[in-house]
């Protein structure tokens, strides 16, 4: 497949030149970089905030900001990380990169229409992040804008509505555009069934992305319209109902979580097989259950909304289809834990953050069904157990994922390898801090610890002071892992095409890929796990 | 796969009868708002509405001559929002 002639997409000469040859590229693996370089530089601004919330709950009382300002980073915390971080996160970055070489593609279906929701992106998180530097400063009302007080706060509610809005957007063409690639550009003889599992999570994701999002958009638009035209949609003092603000925001809001943890879960279903060395366990069952999680994970947005004030048939049946919906997602951590069984275990960087990411997941998924539960929840709802319990599934779930990710796909992305030591080191490290810094928080929330206040009474002082020091360590974590990876792009060892032996399509291009990925579509005849027989 | 349906040629009375039907139901839509259905006045209204659509999808739109897949995928898209707003209406009918 190598070609002498070849240059790998980072040489190839376009039409433009410099930083133009990037903004304006609508090479699939190039815009997958674009959202790469954005989406840590937001999630860097992020971390930055959180540190900043934990440093204030070191000590009871002011620490180092008043109310109004920690209201304020934790709203921009949320908005910024939810977003504009993990929403996007691993489809537009990985799935861009990867989805066309794993298919057997040249590019996806629609490049420009690619590029675009890159710039859409841009545009939206700048107009989000405009807030900041108006009068009124940033909003504080939380990353969920609930009514009626949305429409009350004096801050500046309306640029981060609006980029939320213009956010979404960008995220209904990445999932068409991904719908429509999978299902015309697939090579020759990739049946569906042939086909690698990280771009079915993708599948999954691009219709919720597609059916999802617009009600997100609708809503804002509605708190845009109730704020500016006085039309009574959520607020009472208007005839609006403010449960209605919070179905609607959670109709997307919810399946959104699983536009992050798919495609979270299809990255670890490349890594432990290739990792595993050995097939994996029920690969049908993890495309059903993932089918499965994309279409019940509408249906339990309510669970968000249980102190709210629903119907109690509202109540039971939205408890009922949480407990269904943990269902698949178990069946996978079942198929990967049966991937490991009695497997040849290669113990690399990218395997550690798998392995970890199953420990954070269940952790984060248990803990979800408390919260699920009637009765737990009225007790946990509004508590620090609940930031606990999605910081294990958003942070853990798909941080760790994403980290497994990069440091998976780094051969191939970037045709060099990184200092394993060091990247153990920094996962250890990460992985200490991350428990440290969350696991308090089970404890605090059970004991009533309100979550978004700024004070606390004494009794919580411990535990505070403990998760505070574990922000540290997980910063410090952060620290050496990025470092080894941005000195290994430039200065790693160069890669070989398959260093880790995977078998999917991605580890038979060149390492960084050519243009065009193959200069030949390959005609596929086997499964895309097929460790019986050597291929080669 | 995709052989995008060979060519087919509605004859102009099927579609002069799914205009008819759409204007029937059109009419009858706004007659219904003088009967008092209660809680039902929003399903009714809803139900009015997804008949007509699915009317045009089928005929207008060839929804009827596609192929398998796509029929599928759009049905699941209608089963679903219908399952959201049924859901929905499991708080504000039992309030």
């Amino acid at each position: 497949m190598s070609n002498l002639n070849a240059v790998s997409f980072r040489e190839e000469q376009g039409r433009y030149k410099g930083i133009f040859a990037w903004i304006f590229s609508t090479d699939h693996k190039r815009i997958g970089l674009l959202y790469l370089y954005s989406i840590v530089s937001f999630f860097l601004i992020g971390v930055l905030l959180g540190a900043a919330m934990k440093l204030e709950l070191l000590a009871p009382g002011k620490t180092v900001m008043d109310p109004a300002t920690y209201n304020a980073i934790f709203t921009l915390h949320g908005v910024i990380m939810i977003f504009l971080v993990v929403v996007p996160g691993l489809p537009a970055v990985f799935g861009n990169f990867m989805l066309p070489i794993m298919i057997g593609a040249k590019d996806v279906a629609f490049p420009k229409l690619n590029l675009l929701s890159w710039w859409i992106y841009v545009f939206g998180a700048i107009i989000a992040l405009s807030s900041l530097f108006m009068g009124g400063g940033p909003p504080d009302t939380g990353w969920t804008f609930y009514a009626p007080y949305a429409f009350k706060t004096n801050t500046n509610m309306l640029p981060a509505v609006l980029g939320a809005f213009i956010l979404g957007f960008s995220s209904i063409l990445t999932g068409i555009n991904f719908i429509v690639t999978i299902h015309r550009l697939r090579a020759p003889g990739m049946t569906w069934f042939k086909m690698p599992l990280f771009p079915w999570t993708l599948y999954g994701t691009g219709w919720i992305q597609i059916l999802a999002t617009p009600i997100v958009g609708i809503t804002l638009l509605m708190i845009v319209g109730e704020r500016v035209l006085n039309i009574g949609f959520f607020d009472p003092a208007l005839g609006g109902d403010p449960i209605l603000y919070q179905h609607l925001f959670w109709i997307y809001s919810h399946p959104a979580v699983y536009i992050m943890i798919l495609p979270a879960m299809g990255a670890i279903s490349e890594i432990i097989p290739t990792f595993a060395n050995k097939s994996i366990f029920g690969y049908k069952a993890i495309v059903i259950s993932t089918l499965a999680i994309a279409f019940v994970g509408y249906f339990v947005w309510g669970h968000h909304m249980f102190t709210s004030g629903m119907s109690g048939t509202a109540l039971y049946t939205f408890s009922l289809l949480t407990f269904i919906v943990a269902i698949p997602s178990a069946i996978k951590v079942f198929n990967w834990v049966g991937t490991l069984h009695k497997a040849s275990i290669q113990l690399e960087t990218p395997f550690f953050w798998a392995a970890s990411f199953l420990f954070v997941f269940m952790i984060g998924g248990l803990s979800g069904l408390a919260l699920g539960a009637l009765a737990t929840n009225v007790h946990l709802h509004d508590t620090a157990f609940v930031v606990a319990h999605f910081h294990f599934i958003v942070f853990g779930g798909v941080g760790f994922a994403f980290m497994g990710a990069i440091h998976y796909w780094f051969p191939k992305i970037w045709g060099r390898m990184y200092n394993t030591r060091i990247a153990t080191s920094g996962w250890i490290i990460f992985f200490i801090g991350f428990c440290t810094l969350y696991l308090p928080m089970f404890f605090l929330g059970v004991t009533g610890m309100p979550r978004r206040y700024y004070d606390y009474v004494e009794n919580f002082h411990g535990p505070n002071i403990v998760s505070t020091i574990g922000s540290w360590v997980l910063i410090l974590g952060l620290v050496i892992i990025l470092t080894n990876l941005i000195r290994s792009a430039y200065k790693g060892e160069k890669a070989s095409k398959n260093p880790w032996g995977g078998r999917t399509l991605e580890w038979t291009v060149d390492s960084p890929p050519t243009l065009e990925n193959f200069e030949e579509i390959p005609v596929i005849d086997r499964g895309p796990y097929d460790y019986r027989k050597n291929p080669e | 796969m995709n052989k995008h349906s060979d060519n087919h040629i509605v004859p102009y009375r099927l579609y002069i009868q799914v205009l008819a039907g759409l204007i029937v139901m059109t009419i009858l839509s706004v007659a219904i708002t003088k009967i008092n259905l209660d809680t039902l006045t929003v399903f009714a209204a809803i139900l009015l509405a997804s008949i007509k659509s699915a009317l045009v999808l089928t005929f207008f739109m060839h929804l009827k001559f596609d192929n398998k897949l796509l029929q599928i995928l759009v049905i699941s898209v209608f089963v679903l929002v219908a399952l959201v707003l049924f859901i929905t209406f499991l708080d504000y009918n039992f309030r």
